[in-house]
């Protein structure tokens, strides 16, 4: 969305003066975007710290939490930054079929991911420990589901980009940016994931 | 079908939300009417509503903000005349329902809608122009957030005429605010109208902070960077940092209130002090975030009007730095009287008045800028004057409450009230409205009058004091905020100073609109027009380009070789540039804000009532826009070279026209 010609010449500049590639304004202003979401994904930790230990006579994470079905939704989503890895190095030898496939296993794996929450969230929610059960619980599932809604919108953004890259957009200069963007924002919530299994999941088991 | 709204919801029984309703639908209508006689709606359309230049965004953002004081004002006039009648038997005019709404509202719109519109209108107008830039590096993005920031403005409006508005607080505080307690749709509308400009607030910082980083002219190092820059950036940080706790702390709040959840309600392991501590991590930088960039002004203010370079440029800087990080670690003392214990409200109370310290680095800066200047006291100087005795006044009433042991005194009490209206009408308001007087004929090309502009300041000032010395005093003897009605024949009289001071403002509202009016009648008068675009002989970049500035600003990027270059430059008689024109290549207006605006509204209101069908399609238009935006290719184009010369060919005949008048 930036126009690079409203930059000054000081950053186009910086842009093609070295050998290696600076990061567009675009790709700069998604980091500042992400830094604010790791504050927004910060905030809902901390109510979590603080009200981890309210069950309200509810059940507690020791009761609740499958720590197998986690490991499987962990690896899964760990595996599908790997594969988006393969679409990112593709998209630079700029070979687009490549692109499409690990975008589509990708999407695969994420969509997986999204639905073995789901069917996580949809159990818990039927044995009566919804998030209106207890203050631990509701932050439980606001932490978590805040997660997977953002792993969602990221599955979303992808089918759009591989829709765009198939028509003229083909792999633009500002396709690349796009991907470049989807792919901070992947590996982040790989991240941020890896703090929710340390600190909801395996905190709660311990 | 419809949710929550019925016929029922809409006030009719109220006569002053009657009034108020027919004399909104009476000017709407007449605006509306005059636009369609004229005919004038395809050029509002492609010129304003569509645009991306941020000097247009900048102007209907400081008008969004004029609207919001005026509403914002009308509800503190009717808290003070409610509160100079409400004694002993006279029940006022106001029933607490509707007086719980009006107190809530006041501070919602005056801090959101108001200030906040007005500080982004004023960093959108003046950081491009300042950094050499030819617009901000994601326009979209802008025009996007100023619709946001309009339609959260929209809805606290309509929560006039159709169902009501939280009556909580402009901070809602569980558990008052939960469903238990406030099972109307007054908090609904509270929270989003706030999620939704939150939202634009959050991308304008985003946008501001990459525009500093990435698109400083060349040469523009960080210390040659002019100081309403730089507070820009440092608020920039501060809405980067604060405002994602905001949306989480509303959007618990709101899961409370929707689905029933635990985070805030007394309940199920609720816990109403995570509010607000959340809250006012927000909170504190908030106030910071509005404050710093009036810093901004009045440094620009008054090295112009001194004619002498800024005194302690640097320290202005590494104190505006400080400011933004110490005021991350002070929100507790928002609520010393919670508990917290003496050893944890003692390093906030400390940190409080160590805060102290880089904004008296700032006064005497200021003062000494002054010293053995050339002072010119035009009506934005006055407000900086304004600005610095009343500013210090709050600032030590500030330091006060710093103790806890005296906060547990005057907590909630009306010293509070005064205190920081004090420091926010004091330093904030008189701030914008400076800079306001300052960048005016830059962004239309002619100079606001002078006259009214200093009646509508001594107004204000002794007005100001009028209406809130009185509070402290109200304070001291006891009388807490948000009363409705009381018997104590001491607080009577004070009472009715207050109602006095708010009259004596609300003459100076009249004279800052009368000032728009005399000094738009007077444009073409050859004492008002900007022909130079130099009207107060200024030190920074802005002040190179003809006013109003092309719509890219800038025909040859300037090069930059220190602070104030384009003053240094312009003593030594130098030629700001020499170097050849080339095409420009420019944002093109687009729709798409407007859309996403436009949904986003749908959204808010459907939630609010509960309309879960009309909310789906509210968000559904909000991504389809959003993706046919990204899908469409057509989005910029070039300036030719023939254009850029013609507007600089009539930039040096005004040039000339202004020489020779001379």
């Amino acid at each position: 969305m930036a126009h690079e010609a409203t930059m000054s010449p000081l950053a186009h500049a910086d842009d093609h003066g070295g050998e290696h590639h600076h990061e567009t304004p675009n790709v700069f202003g998604f980091w500042l975007y992400l830094m604010t979401d790791c504050i927004l994904f910060g905030s809902i930790f901390a109510a979590f710290a603080v009200l981890r230990n309210q069950y309200a006579g509810g059940p507690s994470g020791k009761e609740l939490f499958d720590l197998t079905n986690v490991g499987i939704e962990t690896a899964i989503l760990l595996f599908s930054s790997i594969t988006y890895g393969f679409a990112s190095l593709n998209a630079l030898a700029k070979n687009k079929t490549m692109v499409l496939l690990w975008l589509a296993v990708t999407f695969v794996l994420g969509a997986s991911f999204v639905g073995l929450e789901l069917n996580e969230f949809s159990s818990m929610i039927a044995e009566g420990n919804g998030p209106d059960r207890s203050a631990f619980l509701s932050a439980f599932f606001t932490l978590v589901g805040t997660h997977g809604l953002h792993v969602t919108c990221g599955l979303i953004w992808m089918v759009v980009l591989m829709v765009q890259m198939m028509g003229p957009q083909d792999l633009s200069e500002r396709m690349m940016n796009k991907l470049a963007c989807l792919s901070l924002f992947w590996h982040f919530l790989d991240i941020v994931w890896i703090c929710v299994f340390s600190f909801v999941y395996l905190a709660g088991v311990m | 079908m419809l949710g929550k709204l019925s016929l029922s919801a809409i006030p009719l029984d109220v006569p002053i939300l009657v009034g108020t309703f027919l004399g909104v639908a009476v000017i709407g209508l007449a605006v509306l009417g005059a636009v369609t006689y004229y005919g004038k709606w395809g050029y509002l359309w492609r010129d304003w509503l569509t645009t991306v230049d941020h000097k247009r965004l900048a102007v209907m953002y400081i008008i969004l903000a004029i609207v919001m004081l005026f509403r914002g004002f009308a509800d503190a006039i009717m808290m003070r005349t409610q509160l100079a009648l409400a004694y002993k038997g006279n029940p006022g005019y106001l029933p607490p329902h509707h007086y719980d709404q009006i107190f809530s509202a006041h501070g919602t719109i005056m801090i959101f809608f108001m200030a906040m519109a007005f500080m982004t209108g004023l960093m959108n107008l003046v950081v491009p122009l300042q950094i050499g830039a030819r617009d901000v590096a994601f326009p979209f993005l802008n025009s996007l957030s100023f619709y946001m920031t309009l339609v959260g403005a929209l809805l606290i409006n309509i929560s006039l005429f159709i169902g009501e508005f939280a009556q909580c607080g402009w901070l809602v505080y569980p558990p008052l605010s939960e469903m238990q307690f406030s099972p109307g749709v007054g908090v609904d509308y509270y929270i989003w109208a706030v999620q939704i400009s939150g939202v634009g607030t959050l991308l304008t910082g985003v946008n501001f902070f990459t525009t500093i980083v990435k698109m400083r002219a060349p040469g523009m190092g960080w210390m040659q960077m002019p100081v309403f820059t730089w507070t820009a950036f440092c608020t920039t940080v501060l809405i980067m940092v604060s405002f994602p706790v905001l949306t989480v702390t509303l959007a618990l709040l709101s899961l409370d209130r929707y689905l029933g959840m635990h985070f805030f309600t007394n309940d199920a392991g609720g816990n109403v002090m995570l509010y607000l501590s959340m809250i006012w991590t927000w909170g504190h930088p908030e106030v910071y975030i509005l404050v710093i960039p009036a810093f901004g002004v009045f440094s620009e203010v008054t090295a112009t009007f001194s004619q002498k370079p800024l005194f302690g440029y640097k320290t202005m800087v590494y104190a505006t730095c400080s400011i933004m990080v110490l005021s991350f670690v002070v929100w507790v003392h928002h609520f010393f009287t919670m508990g917290a214990g003496a050893n944890v409200n003692t390093f906030f109370g400390i940190m409080t008045m160590i805060i102290a310290v880089p904004t008296g680095v700032k006064i005497f800066n200021w003062l000494f800028t002054m010293y053995k200047g050339r002072v010119e006291f035009t009506a934005p100087m006055h407000w900086t004057l304004g600005f610095m005795i009343t500013f210090s006044i709050g600032g030590m009433t500030g330091v006060m409450m710093a103790m806890p042991a005296a906060d547990w005194i005057l907590h909630n009490s009306l010293f509070l009230i005064a205190h920081f209206h004090n420091v926010i009408i004091g330093g904030v308001y008189f701030g914008y409205i400076a800079g306001m007087g300052f960048w005016f004929p830059k962004a239309f090309g002619f100079k606001l009058n002078e006259a009214w502009g200093k009646r509508a300041f001594w107004c204000w000032f002794v007005g100001f004091y009028l209406a809130f010395i009185p509070l402290y005093v109200l304070g001291l003897e006891g009388m807490t905020r948000r009363m409705n009605h009381y018997d104590n024949p001491d607080w009577y009289p004070w009472m009715l100073v207050a109602e006095v001071g708010a009259i004596v403002i609300a003459c100076g509202i009249v004279c800052q609109l009368t000032q728009l009016y005399v000094s738009i009648r007077d444009r073409n008068l050859p004492e008002n027009l900007d022909l130079t675009g130099d009207p107060w002989n200024g030190r920074t970049l802005e002040w190179s380009i003809s006013s109003p500035p092309p719509a890219y600003n800038f025909a040859v990027i300037p090069d930059i070789h220190g602070l104030d270059t384009f003053h240094t430059e312009k003593q030594l008689g130098l030629k700001a540039h020499g170097k050849p024109l080339a095409p420009i290549h420019m944002p093109k207006n687009t729709s798409a804000g407007v859309f996403i605006g436009l949904f986003s509204f749908i959204l808010g209101f459907a939630s609010i009532w509960y309309i879960w069908w009309l909310a789906a399609i509210g968000l559904i238009g909000i991504v389809a826009t959003m993706i046919l935006r990204s899908a469409n290719r057509d989005v910029d184009y070039y300036v030719p070279v023939s254009e850029i010369e013609h507007n600089e060919e009539v930039y040096s005949r005004r040039i000339a026209a202004a020489q020779a008048a001379e």
